[in-house]
Protein backbone atom coordinates (compact mmCIF):
# COMPACT_ATOMS: atom_id res chain seq x y z
CA UNK A 1 0.00 0.00 0.00
CA UNK A 2 1.08 3.18 -1.04
CA UNK A 3 2.19 5.19 2.16
CA UNK A 4 1.14 8.04 1.33
CA UNK A 5 -2.38 7.21 1.19
CA UNK A 6 -2.04 6.92 5.61
CA UNK A 7 -1.21 10.79 5.02
CA UNK A 8 -3.83 11.73 2.92
CA UNK A 9 -6.48 9.88 5.38
CA UNK A 10 -4.82 12.01 8.38
CA UNK A 11 -5.15 15.04 6.14
CA UNK A 12 -8.75 14.40 5.03
CA UNK A 13 -9.59 13.39 8.54
CA UNK A 14 -8.11 17.02 10.22
CA UNK A 15 -10.03 19.29 7.96
CA UNK A 16 -13.24 17.59 8.48
CA UNK A 17 -12.51 17.21 12.31
CA UNK A 18 -11.99 21.35 12.08
CA UNK A 19 -14.77 22.60 9.45
CA UNK A 20 -17.07 19.87 11.06
CA UNK A 21 -16.68 21.11 14.73
CA UNK A 22 -16.47 24.95 13.31
CA UNK A 23 -20.19 24.36 11.49
CA UNK A 24 -21.64 22.36 14.22
CA UNK A 25 -20.83 24.72 17.34
CA UNK A 26 -22.29 27.85 15.08
CA UNK A 27 -25.78 26.52 15.99
CA UNK A 28 -24.73 26.77 19.24
CA UNK A 29 -23.61 30.16 19.50
CA UNK A 30 -25.14 33.38 19.86
CA UNK A 31 -24.89 36.26 17.22
CA UNK A 32 -25.11 39.51 18.46
CA UNK A 33 -23.33 41.61 16.56
CA UNK A 34 -22.74 45.15 16.42
CA UNK A 35 -20.36 47.31 15.29
CA UNK A 36 -17.86 48.11 18.35
CA UNK A 37 -17.84 44.55 18.46
CA UNK A 38 -16.15 43.72 15.46
CA UNK A 39 -14.11 46.23 15.25
CA UNK A 40 -10.26 45.31 15.27
CA UNK A 41 -8.72 45.13 18.67
CA UNK A 42 -6.40 47.90 19.62
CA UNK A 43 -6.64 47.93 23.39
CA UNK A 44 -10.00 49.51 23.59
CA UNK A 45 -9.36 52.22 21.18
CA UNK A 46 -11.27 53.12 18.15
CA UNK A 47 -8.42 51.14 15.54
CA UNK A 48 -6.49 54.37 13.60
CA UNK A 49 -6.18 53.71 10.17
CA UNK A 50 -5.41 49.71 8.50
CA UNK A 51 -3.43 47.50 9.56
CA UNK A 52 -1.65 46.27 6.26
CA UNK A 53 0.91 49.29 5.91
CA UNK A 54 4.24 49.44 5.41
CA UNK A 55 7.04 47.46 7.89
CA UNK A 56 10.21 46.77 8.47
CA UNK A 57 12.66 45.75 5.40
CA UNK A 58 14.18 43.43 8.03
CA UNK A 59 11.41 40.96 7.49
CA UNK A 60 11.86 40.86 3.70
CA UNK A 61 15.84 40.09 3.93
CA UNK A 62 14.95 37.61 6.37
CA UNK A 63 12.58 35.94 4.36
CA UNK A 64 15.87 36.01 1.06
CA UNK A 65 18.33 34.94 3.12
CA UNK A 66 16.35 31.86 4.57
CA UNK A 67 15.33 31.13 1.05
CA UNK A 68 19.13 30.88 -0.47
CA UNK A 69 20.22 28.90 2.79
CA UNK A 70 16.89 26.44 2.82
CA UNK A 71 17.61 25.45 -0.84
CA UNK A 72 21.84 25.20 -0.30
CA UNK A 73 21.04 23.03 3.27
CA UNK A 74 18.47 20.94 0.81
CA UNK A 75 21.25 19.93 -1.52
CA UNK A 76 23.34 18.49 1.64
CA UNK A 77 20.53 16.20 2.25
CA UNK A 78 21.66 13.64 -0.76
CA UNK A 79 25.06 14.57 0.53
CA UNK A 80 24.49 13.06 4.40
CA UNK A 81 22.93 10.08 2.87
CA UNK A 82 25.58 9.52 0.51
CA UNK A 83 28.03 8.68 3.30
CA UNK A 84 26.36 5.53 3.86
CA UNK A 85 26.51 4.39 0.20
CA UNK A 86 29.90 5.11 -0.86
CA UNK A 87 33.31 3.95 -0.59
CA UNK A 88 35.11 7.12 -1.51
CA UNK A 89 34.24 9.04 1.30
CA UNK A 90 37.18 11.70 1.32
CA UNK A 91 36.24 12.87 -1.73
CA UNK A 92 32.62 13.05 -0.59
CA UNK A 93 33.62 14.64 2.43
CA UNK A 94 36.09 17.41 0.14
CA UNK A 95 32.83 18.19 -1.69
CA UNK A 96 30.82 18.92 1.47
CA UNK A 97 33.58 21.23 2.67
CA UNK A 98 34.40 22.87 -0.87
CA UNK A 99 30.46 23.59 -0.99
CA UNK A 100 30.41 24.95 2.38
CA UNK A 101 33.17 27.39 1.99
CA UNK A 102 31.43 29.10 -0.91
CA UNK A 103 28.77 29.31 1.50
CA UNK A 104 30.60 30.75 3.87
CA UNK A 105 32.12 33.38 1.68
CA UNK A 106 28.20 34.51 1.18
CA UNK A 107 27.50 34.13 4.44
CA UNK A 108 30.47 36.35 5.86
CA UNK A 109 29.46 39.18 3.31
CA UNK A 110 25.69 39.18 4.38
CA UNK A 111 26.94 39.50 7.93
CA UNK A 112 29.65 42.41 7.06
CA UNK A 113 26.96 44.04 5.25
CA UNK A 114 24.73 43.83 8.41
CA UNK A 115 21.97 42.07 7.12
CA UNK A 116 21.72 39.95 10.09
CA UNK A 117 21.95 42.86 12.28
CA UNK A 118 17.97 43.05 13.57
CA UNK A 119 18.64 46.28 14.94
CA UNK A 120 21.23 48.89 12.88
CA UNK B 1 -4.45 -3.99 -0.77
CA UNK B 2 -7.27 -6.50 1.36
CA UNK B 3 -9.60 -5.66 4.13
CA UNK B 4 -7.32 -6.08 6.88
CA UNK B 5 -4.81 -3.87 5.90
CA UNK B 6 -7.10 -1.10 5.60
CA UNK B 7 -8.79 -1.39 8.26
CA UNK B 8 -5.31 -1.82 10.51
CA UNK B 9 -4.56 1.59 8.49
CA UNK B 10 -7.98 3.55 9.57
CA UNK B 11 -7.34 2.10 12.92
CA UNK B 12 -4.41 3.38 13.01
CA UNK B 13 -5.04 6.78 11.71
CA UNK B 14 -8.02 7.32 14.39
CA UNK B 15 -5.73 6.29 17.25
CA UNK B 16 -3.48 9.28 16.28
CA UNK B 17 -6.25 11.59 15.49
CA UNK B 18 -7.78 10.44 18.72
CA UNK B 19 -4.28 11.27 20.31
CA UNK B 20 -4.59 14.91 18.84
CA UNK B 21 -7.95 15.71 19.41
CA UNK B 22 -8.09 15.16 23.39
CA UNK B 23 -4.42 14.90 23.90
CA UNK B 24 -3.84 18.14 24.59
CA UNK B 25 -6.68 18.38 27.49
CA UNK B 26 -4.56 16.63 29.76
CA UNK B 27 -1.15 18.90 29.18
CA UNK B 28 -2.83 21.61 29.17
CA UNK B 29 -4.12 20.43 32.92
CA UNK B 30 -0.68 19.31 33.46
CA UNK B 31 0.93 22.54 32.16
CA UNK B 32 -1.32 24.82 34.58
CA UNK B 33 -0.64 22.46 37.49
CA UNK B 34 2.72 22.86 37.00
CA UNK B 35 2.66 26.67 36.30
CA UNK B 36 0.91 26.86 39.32
CA UNK B 37 3.27 25.11 41.57
CA UNK B 38 6.26 26.96 40.60
CA UNK B 39 4.56 30.61 41.36
CA UNK B 40 3.62 28.64 45.21
CA UNK B 41 -0.20 28.63 44.03
CA UNK B 42 -2.96 25.37 43.69
CA UNK B 43 -3.12 26.23 39.74
CA UNK B 44 -6.34 24.26 38.73
CA UNK B 45 -8.28 23.06 41.42
CA UNK B 46 -12.01 23.58 41.41
CA UNK B 47 -13.70 21.49 38.53
CA UNK B 48 -13.89 17.81 38.84
CA UNK B 49 -11.81 16.15 41.83
CA UNK B 50 -8.69 18.35 41.91
CA UNK B 51 -9.66 20.36 39.03
CA UNK B 52 -9.50 17.50 36.72
CA UNK B 53 -11.96 18.66 34.40
CA UNK B 54 -11.02 22.44 34.15
CA UNK B 55 -9.84 22.07 30.45
CA UNK B 56 -12.66 19.97 29.52
CA UNK B 57 -14.61 22.88 31.09
CA UNK B 58 -13.01 25.25 29.02
CA UNK B 59 -13.37 23.07 25.92
CA UNK B 60 -17.37 23.54 26.36
CA UNK B 61 -17.10 26.98 27.33
CA UNK B 62 -15.11 27.64 23.89
CA UNK B 63 -17.67 25.54 21.76
CA UNK B 64 -20.36 27.70 22.91
CA UNK B 65 -18.70 31.18 22.74
CA UNK B 66 -19.67 33.90 20.24
CA UNK B 67 -17.86 33.08 17.22
CA UNK B 68 -16.53 36.51 15.96
CA UNK B 69 -15.29 38.01 12.81
CA UNK B 70 -13.96 41.11 12.57
CA UNK B 71 -15.53 43.69 10.12
CA UNK B 72 -12.31 44.70 8.59
CA UNK B 73 -11.17 41.40 7.44
CA UNK B 74 -10.36 39.30 5.02
CA UNK B 75 -13.41 36.63 5.47
CA UNK B 76 -12.41 33.49 3.62
CA UNK B 77 -8.67 33.43 5.13
CA UNK B 78 -9.61 34.20 8.41
CA UNK B 79 -12.11 31.38 8.23
CA UNK B 80 -9.62 28.89 6.74
CA UNK B 81 -6.57 29.94 8.57
CA UNK B 82 -7.26 27.77 11.88
CA UNK B 83 -7.93 24.89 9.35
CA UNK B 84 -4.54 25.03 7.87
CA UNK B 85 -2.96 25.05 11.26
CA UNK B 86 -4.45 22.46 12.76
CA UNK B 87 -3.99 19.92 9.17
CA UNK B 88 -0.10 20.00 8.70
CA UNK B 89 0.09 19.50 12.80
CA UNK B 90 -1.77 16.32 12.60
CA UNK B 91 -0.36 15.04 9.11
CA UNK B 92 3.57 15.22 10.70
CA UNK B 93 2.16 12.73 13.08
CA UNK B 94 1.71 10.07 10.46
CA UNK B 95 5.63 9.22 10.57
CA UNK B 96 6.18 9.05 13.96
CA UNK B 97 7.47 5.71 15.05
CA UNK B 98 5.56 4.75 18.69
CA UNK B 99 7.12 1.64 19.01
CA UNK B 100 8.63 -1.76 17.51
CA UNK B 101 6.57 -4.12 14.77
CA UNK B 102 4.18 -6.31 16.33
CA UNK B 103 3.63 -9.71 15.38
CA UNK B 104 -0.28 -10.59 15.89
CA UNK B 105 -1.18 -12.22 12.64
CA UNK B 106 0.74 -9.97 10.23
CA UNK B 107 3.38 -7.34 10.98
CA UNK B 108 2.27 -4.46 12.76
CA UNK B 109 4.56 -1.54 12.78
CA UNK B 110 3.42 1.02 15.70
CA UNK B 111 3.84 3.60 12.78
CA UNK B 112 1.27 5.15 10.88
CA UNK B 113 3.57 5.08 7.45
CA UNK B 114 7.54 4.32 6.80
CA UNK B 115 7.91 6.99 4.67
CA UNK B 116 11.75 7.26 3.05
CA UNK B 117 11.47 10.63 3.35
CA UNK B 118 10.27 10.88 6.98
CA UNK B 119 12.15 13.65 8.03
CA UNK B 120 11.58 15.85 5.41
CA UNK B 121 8.06 15.64 5.23
CA UNK B 122 8.36 16.39 9.15
CA UNK B 123 10.39 19.61 8.41
CA UNK B 124 7.85 20.28 5.08
CA UNK B 125 4.42 20.00 7.66
CA UNK B 126 6.42 22.60 10.26
CA UNK B 127 6.76 24.76 7.47
CA UNK B 128 3.16 24.44 6.12
CA UNK B 129 2.23 25.17 9.73
CA UNK B 130 3.82 28.95 9.12
CA UNK B 131 0.98 29.63 6.41
CA UNK B 132 -2.08 29.21 8.84
CA UNK B 133 0.10 31.78 11.09
CA UNK B 134 0.42 33.96 8.21
CA UNK B 135 -2.79 33.54 7.15
CA UNK B 136 -4.40 34.25 10.45
CA UNK B 137 -2.21 37.85 10.86
CA UNK B 138 -2.83 39.09 7.97
CA UNK B 139 -6.52 38.29 7.71
CA UNK B 140 -7.55 39.75 11.06
CA UNK B 141 -6.51 43.03 9.82
CA UNK B 142 -5.42 44.12 13.09
CA UNK B 143 -1.75 45.59 14.12
CA UNK B 144 -1.40 43.30 16.90
CA UNK B 145 -2.36 40.30 14.77
CA UNK B 146 -0.40 41.49 11.41
CA UNK B 147 3.11 42.09 13.92
CA UNK B 148 2.85 38.32 15.34
CA UNK B 149 2.63 37.07 11.96
CA UNK B 150 5.53 38.61 10.61
CA UNK B 151 7.09 38.09 13.92
CA UNK B 152 6.12 34.18 13.76
CA UNK B 153 6.77 33.70 10.60
CA UNK B 154 10.49 35.39 10.66
CA UNK B 155 11.65 33.51 13.81
CA UNK B 156 10.04 30.00 12.40
CA UNK B 157 11.97 30.30 9.28
CA UNK B 158 15.13 31.18 10.60
CA UNK B 159 15.47 28.46 13.43
CA UNK B 160 14.15 25.84 10.41
CA UNK B 161 17.47 26.54 9.23
CA UNK B 162 19.15 25.48 12.73
CA UNK B 163 16.47 22.55 12.61
CA UNK B 164 17.61 21.28 9.28
CA UNK B 165 21.55 21.12 10.40
CA UNK B 166 21.16 19.73 13.39
CA UNK B 167 18.44 16.50 11.76
CA UNK B 168 21.70 16.77 8.72
CA UNK B 169 24.16 15.55 11.15
CA UNK B 170 22.07 12.78 12.69
CA UNK B 171 21.41 11.11 8.95
CA UNK B 172 24.87 11.30 8.40
CA UNK B 173 25.39 8.71 11.17
CA UNK B 174 22.29 7.15 10.28
CA UNK B 175 22.10 7.52 6.20
CA UNK B 176 18.38 7.28 6.05
CA UNK B 177 15.50 9.31 6.18
CA UNK B 178 13.36 6.89 7.21
CA UNK B 179 12.42 7.33 10.99
CA UNK B 180 12.22 3.96 11.54
CA UNK B 181 15.68 3.36 10.11
CA UNK B 182 17.09 6.04 12.34
CA UNK B 183 15.75 4.65 15.13
CA UNK B 184 16.84 0.70 13.86
CA UNK B 185 20.47 2.49 13.66
CA UNK B 186 20.74 3.90 17.33
CA UNK B 187 20.79 0.33 18.63
CA UNK B 188 24.05 0.27 19.64
CA UNK B 189 24.19 4.25 20.56
CA UNK B 190 22.19 6.89 21.63
CA UNK B 191 22.75 9.43 18.63
CA UNK B 192 22.59 12.28 21.80
CA UNK B 193 25.93 10.67 22.55
CA UNK B 194 27.83 11.87 19.27
CA UNK B 195 25.73 14.45 18.46
CA UNK B 196 25.12 16.35 21.69
CA UNK B 197 25.73 19.87 19.87
CA UNK B 198 23.23 18.61 17.46
CA UNK B 199 20.82 17.80 20.00
CA UNK B 200 21.49 21.00 21.66
CA UNK B 201 20.34 22.80 18.76
CA UNK B 202 17.32 20.61 17.45
CA UNK B 203 15.85 21.18 21.56
CA UNK B 204 16.65 24.97 21.38
CA UNK B 205 15.08 25.01 17.53
CA UNK B 206 12.46 22.89 18.81
CA UNK B 207 11.50 25.41 21.23
CA UNK B 208 11.49 28.73 18.55
CA UNK B 209 9.37 26.58 16.03
CA UNK B 210 6.49 25.97 18.75
CA UNK B 211 6.49 29.53 19.55
CA UNK B 212 7.19 28.52 23.40
CA UNK B 213 8.65 30.89 25.80
CA UNK B 214 11.25 32.05 26.22
CA UNK B 215 11.18 32.41 22.70
CA UNK B 216 7.26 33.42 22.35
CA UNK B 217 7.57 36.76 20.86
CA UNK B 218 4.64 36.21 17.92
CA UNK B 219 2.69 36.28 21.56
CA UNK B 220 4.64 38.05 23.43
CA UNK B 221 1.85 39.24 25.83
CA UNK B 222 2.63 42.27 27.33
CA UNK B 223 3.57 43.70 23.47
CA UNK B 224 1.27 42.27 21.26
CA UNK B 225 -1.42 40.99 23.75
CA UNK B 226 -2.02 38.04 21.88
CA UNK B 227 -0.24 38.05 18.80
CA UNK B 228 -1.16 36.35 15.58
CA UNK B 229 -4.27 35.07 17.01
CA UNK B 230 -5.63 37.97 18.85
CA UNK B 231 -8.71 38.57 17.17
CA UNK B 232 -10.22 34.80 17.36
CA UNK B 233 -12.10 33.71 19.66
CA UNK B 234 -14.07 30.40 20.21
CA UNK B 235 -13.51 27.21 18.44
CA UNK B 236 -11.05 29.00 15.95
CA UNK B 237 -9.34 30.05 18.77
CA UNK B 238 -9.21 26.56 20.83
CA UNK B 239 -7.73 25.15 17.35
CA UNK B 240 -4.98 27.26 17.66
CA UNK B 241 -3.96 26.56 20.96
CA UNK B 242 -4.72 22.76 19.90
CA UNK B 243 -2.17 22.85 17.18
CA UNK B 244 0.28 24.44 19.41
CA UNK B 245 -0.02 21.66 21.92
CA UNK B 246 0.23 18.65 19.07
CA UNK B 247 3.24 20.49 17.59
CA UNK B 248 4.62 20.02 21.29
CA UNK B 249 3.87 16.85 21.56
CA UNK B 250 5.64 16.66 17.99
CA UNK B 251 8.73 18.10 18.67
CA UNK B 252 9.19 15.76 21.95
CA UNK B 253 8.39 12.75 19.95
CA UNK B 254 10.81 14.11 17.27
CA UNK B 255 13.36 14.93 19.71
CA UNK B 256 13.19 11.30 21.42
CA UNK B 257 12.96 9.35 18.09
CA UNK B 258 16.12 11.22 16.62
CA UNK B 259 18.16 11.08 19.43
CA UNK B 260 17.09 9.21 22.35
CA UNK B 261 17.20 6.24 20.53
CA UNK B 262 13.35 6.61 20.37
CA UNK B 263 10.87 2.91 22.04
CA UNK B 264 14.36 1.53 22.44
CA UNK B 265 15.21 0.69 26.05
CA UNK B 266 15.44 -2.39 28.59
CA UNK B 267 12.88 -4.53 27.68
CA UNK B 268 10.88 -7.22 29.24
CA UNK B 269 11.24 -10.34 26.30
CA UNK B 270 7.51 -11.06 24.94
CA UNK B 271 6.08 -7.89 25.72
CA UNK B 272 8.86 -5.65 23.49
CA UNK B 273 5.97 -3.45 22.00
CA UNK B 274 4.75 -2.25 25.32
CA UNK B 275 7.86 -1.50 26.94
CA UNK B 276 8.97 -0.08 23.60
CA UNK B 277 5.65 2.21 23.82
CA UNK B 278 6.57 2.93 27.50
CA UNK B 279 9.82 3.97 27.33
CA UNK B 280 8.44 6.48 23.89
CA UNK B 281 6.45 7.86 25.88
CA UNK B 282 8.62 8.19 29.14
CA UNK B 283 11.11 10.28 26.74
CA UNK B 284 8.60 12.31 25.38
CA UNK B 285 7.39 13.28 28.60
CA UNK B 286 10.38 14.43 29.67
CA UNK B 287 10.51 17.06 26.87
CA UNK B 288 7.39 18.24 27.48
CA UNK B 289 8.30 18.94 31.24
CA UNK B 290 10.68 20.79 29.92
CA UNK B 291 8.74 22.78 27.63
CA UNK B 292 6.90 23.83 30.97
CA UNK B 293 9.90 24.13 33.23
CA UNK B 294 11.43 26.49 30.57
CA UNK B 295 8.14 28.65 30.54
CA UNK B 296 7.97 28.47 34.20
CA UNK B 297 11.41 29.54 34.47
CA UNK B 298 12.70 31.60 31.86
CA UNK B 299 12.04 35.32 30.93
CA UNK B 300 10.87 36.11 27.18
CA UNK B 301 14.28 37.31 24.54
CA UNK B 302 14.31 40.64 23.13
CA UNK B 303 13.35 40.30 19.24
CA UNK B 304 16.85 41.32 18.02
CA UNK B 305 18.47 39.22 20.81
CA UNK B 306 16.52 36.09 18.81
CA UNK B 307 17.19 36.56 15.68
CA UNK B 308 20.95 37.47 16.79
CA UNK B 309 21.03 34.39 18.37
CA UNK B 310 19.72 32.11 15.61
CA UNK B 311 21.86 34.06 12.73
CA UNK B 312 25.02 34.54 14.18
CA UNK B 313 25.50 31.55 16.65
CA UNK B 314 23.45 28.88 15.79
CA UNK B 315 23.45 28.98 12.44
CA UNK B 316 27.46 28.71 12.22
CA UNK B 317 27.62 26.20 15.34
CA UNK B 318 24.98 24.18 12.77
CA UNK B 319 27.26 24.24 9.76
CA UNK B 320 30.76 23.31 12.03
CA UNK B 321 29.21 20.78 13.91
CA UNK B 322 28.01 19.09 10.77
CA UNK B 323 31.57 19.04 9.29
CA UNK B 324 32.59 17.59 12.47
CA UNK B 325 30.10 15.31 12.38
CA UNK B 326 31.10 14.25 8.48
CA UNK B 327 34.55 14.02 9.49
CA UNK B 328 33.83 11.46 12.55
CA UNK B 329 31.85 9.23 10.22
CA UNK B 330 34.34 9.14 7.68
CA UNK B 331 36.90 8.43 10.61
CA UNK B 332 34.94 5.59 11.68
CA UNK B 333 34.48 3.53 8.73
Amino acid sequence: MPSWVAIVLLMAIAFLFAVGSLVGTMLLKPHRKFDAKVEAYESGMPPIGDARGRHNIRFYLVAVTFLIFDVELLFFYPWALYFNMIDDQVSLFLAGVVFILILAVAFVYEWRKGALDWNR
Amino acid sequence: MDFWAWLILITKVLAVFLLFAIGAMPLVLLERWILGRMQSRYGPHRVGWRGTLQTAADGLKLGIKEDMIPGESDKGVYWFAPVMMVMPALAAWAIVPFGPEVEMGRTIGLWVADLNVGILFFLAMGSLGVYGVVMSGWSSNSKYAHLGALRSSAQVISYELVMGLAVLAVIIYAGSLSLIDIVNAQAGLWFIVPQLIGFLLFVIAAVAETNRAPFDLPEAESELVAGFHVEYSGMRWAFFFMAEYANMLLMSAIVATLFLGGWRGWTIPGLEALTGVFWFLLKCSVFMFGFFLLRATQPRFRYDQLMNFCWKILIPIGVVNLLIAAGLRMAWS
